[in-house]
C-alpha cells in the first residue's frame, strides 16, 4: 500500500507548532473558514463542532477519535492509522487546545485490535518527544490520549453510541439534543471526530485554510479519502478532490464497464451507470469515502439482500422503525428473489423505507433503507417477475 | 468449577476493575480481558464484576450480550471471524465458508467439540480491497481461497501439542 501523497508530505508536527502559536479562537476559525467536513459520512462542519465544544463550560472536556471504521467497504481509516498514526494524534492534540481538553481518546474498534501495538508505540515516541502529556512543546498545554477498544458494534460508529459504549453502557444511540459538544462522555462537552477529520484538522493548520479551500467544490472543499472495493482493476486506498466524478473516479481505479456503483457503504446511495455524471461532495452524493464497483454480471437482489442483512444483524433494537422495518425490507428482498412479490407490495416497502428515513432514531435506521429505495428506484426492470432460476 | 478457582477469578476480576478506575467505564474493558483469558464470561463472573462495580448483574449481562466480540458463551482457543460483507462476498466468501466447514466440521455458530475452534461471521472488517478476508482471533487473513483454508487451520493446530512452542510455531510457518 503506497503512501496516501498528502498526508505523506506533511512536515511533521508544523500543524501543532502553528496551533501552538494561534490563540483559540483563532484555531476554530482557521477550522472555519477551511470549510472542512466531517470525514465520517455526516459531513457536519468540523470547525463549528469545535466552537460549540470550546464554548460549553466544563472542568473537564475530550477529545474522541471515532476509530470504529464499520461502513461496508470503507477501509481508509485503517490506512490512516497503519501510515499516518502520527497526523491522527496531532490533529487530536490541536482539537485538545482549541477546545481546552486534556484528555482525548481513540475509540478503535475490536477488529483492528493488531493495530493497537504500533499505535501505543506511536503514543509512546510522541509522550517521549513531548509531543503529549504536560508541557508540549515547551508551552503550558497539557494533552494526553489513551487507546479504548470496541467490542464488535457497527452501531458504535455513531457518536452517541461510541459514547455510551465508552462509559460501560450497551451501544444504543442517545437522543440528540443534547449533542456531545454540550453532553458527551460523563456528561462533558466532548468532541467526536472521525480519524480522517483530525488527520485532514492537522494538515489545515500547517498550510492553512486557502490551501485545503483550493481543492473540491464551494460547499465540500479539500481532499477525501477514498476506499475502493468491488469489480474494479485496481481496489484500494485513493486520494482524490471533493466533487469527482462517478466516472472519473471509476477511470481510476481501471471500473470503466461497470453497471452501478454503491457510494457510501451499505447505508449510502445505489449510482446507476446512466447517473456516473454525478459528483462525489456533500452537494450531490455524500459519501465517508467507501465505493463498492459492481460489474455486470451482478445480481443487484445479492446486493441489497447482504446489505439488508448487514442491517438486521447490525442494528441495536432500540427503535421499532430501524428494528423490525429492517427484517421487513429483507424479508421484501426474499420475495422479490423468489418472484412472489407484487408491484403493490414493493411500493408498501418503499413507504416503509421512507418511514424509516424520517421516523428512526440515528443514522443507522434512517440510512439503512437508502440502498433499497435507489435500487428499486434504478433498477426495477431487473427485480420485478423473477422466475425460479433466478433464486 | 473448583472453589479455589473461583477465589482466584474473583482476585484478578477485583485487580482489573482497580487498574481500569472501579467505575462503570471500567466495564467493557474488564470483561474484555476475562473473556480473552477464559474464553467466557460465565455467571459466576458477571456477578463478581456487578459486585465490583455497584451494579446489578443485569446490566452486565446486557452489556456483555450487546457486543459481538463478548458474549457470555465458551468459545474456542482460535475464533475464526469470515467477513460476510459485501466486498468479500463478491470476492467469494461463500466457498471459503463450505470449505471452512467441511474441514472443521462444524457449521458457523458453532465450536468444535475439543474446544479448539469456533466459527463465527464478522460483518465488515475493512479488508475489502484484499477479500475474502478473516480474522483468526487478532490476526488478519486476506486473499483466503478456499485451498488455503487447510494451511490456515494446520498453522492453529501446530501450537496445540504440549511441547507447542511459540518458537516452533514460527518456524513451521
Amino acid at each position: 500500500m503506497s503512501p496516501l501523497p498528502t498526508f505523506s508530505t506533511m512536515a511533521p508536527e508544523a500543524g501543532l507548532k502553528q496551533a501552538m502559536s494561534l490563540s483559540r479562537p483563532d484555531i476554530i476559525e482557521t477550522m472555519k473558514q477551511s470549510g472542512l467536513k466531517g470525514r465520517g459520512g455526516a459531513g457536519f462542519p468540523t470547525g463549528m463542532k469545535w466552537n460549540f465544544a470550546a464554548a460549553a463550560q466544563a472542568a473537564e472536556k475530550f477529545v474522541i477519535c471515532n476509530a470504529d471504521e464499520g461502513e461496508p467497504g470503507t477501509f481508509k481509516d485503517r490506512v490512516i492509522l497503519q501510515e499516518h498514526a502520527d497526523l491522527v494524534f496531532e490533529g487530536m492534540t490541536i482539537a485538545g487546545k482549541a477546545i481546552g481538553a486534556r484528555s482525548g481518546i481513540v475509540f478503535l474498534r475490536g477488529e483492528y485490535t493488531y493495530l493497537r501495538p504500533q499505535l501505543e508505540a506511536v503514543l509512546d515516541k510522541r509522550r517521549k518527544q513531548k509531543l503529549l502529556g504536560k508541557d508540549i512543546l515547551g508551552s503550558d498545554l497539557e494533552f494526553d490520549i489513551r487507546i479504548f477498544m470496541g467490542a464488535g458494534a457497527y452501531i458504535c460508529g455513531e457518536e452517541t453510541a461510541l459514547i455510551e459504549a465508552l462509559e460501560g453502557f450497551r451501544g444504543e444511540p442517545r437522543n440528540r439534543p443534547p449533542f456531545p459538544v454540550n453532553t458527551g462522555f460523563l456528561g462533558r462537552p466532548s468532541v467526536v471526530n472521525n480519524v480522517e477529520t483530525l488527520a485532514s484538522a492537522a494538515c489545515i493548520l500547517q498550510k492553512g485554510a486557502d490551501w485545503w479551500k483550493a481543492t473540491g467544490t464551494a460547499n465540500s472543499t479539500g481532499i477525501k479519502i477514498f476506499s475502493v472495493s468491488g469489480d474494479c482493476e485496481k481496489p484500494g486506498v485513493y486520494e482524490f478532490p471533493m466533487g469527482i466524478t462517478v466516472a472519473q473516479l471509476l477511470k481510476e481505479v481501471g471500473g470503466v464497464g461497470a453497471k452501478a456503483v454503491q457510494v457510501g457503504g451499505a447505508s449510502g446511495l445505489c449510482i446507476p451507470a446512466s447517473q456516473f455524471k454525478r459528483i462525489i461532495a456533500f452537494e450531490d452524493i455524500p459519501t465517508g469515502g467507501s465505493i463498492i464497483v459492481f460489474g455486470q454480471q451482478r445480481d443487484m437482489l445479492d446486493v441489497l439482500h447482504n446489505f439488508l442483512d448487514f442491517f438486521v444483524d447490525e442494528s441495536c433494537g432500540q427503535c421499532t422503525p430501524c428494528r423490525l422495518g429492517n427484517r421487513k425490507l429483507l424479508e421484501g428482498v426474499e420475495l422479490l428473489r423468489e418472484g412472489k412479490c407484487s408491484m403493490a407490495y414493493l411500493q408498501e416497502l418503499c413507504a416503509l423505507g421512507d418511514t424509516m428515513q424520517i421516523a428512526s432514531k440515528c443514522g443507522l435506521g434512517q440510512s439503512s433503507p437508502s440502498a433499497f429505495l435507489s435500487v428499486v428506484k434504478n433498477f426495477r426492470e431487473e427485480l420485478m417477475g423473477r422466475t425460479y432460476s433466478h433464486v | 468449577m473448583l472453589m479455589t478457582d473461583r477465589e482466584r477469578l474473583a482476585g484478578e476480576i477485583k485487580a482489573l476493575a482497580e487498574k481500569h478506575g472501579n467505575c462503570r467505564t471500567a466495564l467493557i474493558p474488564i470483561v474484555q480481558e476475562i473473556k480473552q483469558k477464559y474464553r467466557k464470561v460465565d455467571d459466576f463472573a458477571m456477578q463478581v464484576i456487578a459486585d465490583q462495580l455497584g451494579i446489578h448483574p443485569v446490566e452486565v449481562y446486557s452489556v456483555v450480550s450487546f457486543y459481538a466480540f463478548l458474549g457470555s458463551a465458551a468459545h474456542g482457543k482460535y475464533i475464526i471471524r469470515l467477513c460476510r460483507t459485501i466486498s468479500c462476498d463478491m470476492q467469494g466468501k461463500e466457498r471459503v465458508m463450505r470449505q471452512m466447514e467441511n474441514d472443521l466440521g462444524i457449521r458457523f455458530g458453532e465450536t468444535t467439540a475439543d474446544g479448539k475452534f469456533s466459527l463465527e461471521w464478522a460483518n465488515c472488517m475493512g479488508m475489502c480491497d484484499q477479500g475474502p478476508a478473516m480474522l483468526v482471533n487478532e490476526k488478519v487473513y486476506t486473499h483466503v481461497t478456499p485451498e488455503k483454508v487447510h494451511e490456515i487451520l494446520e498453522e492453529c493446530r501446530r501450537s496445540f501439542g504440549v511441547h507447542a512452542t511459540e518458537q516452533k510455531e514460527v518456524y513451521l510457518v
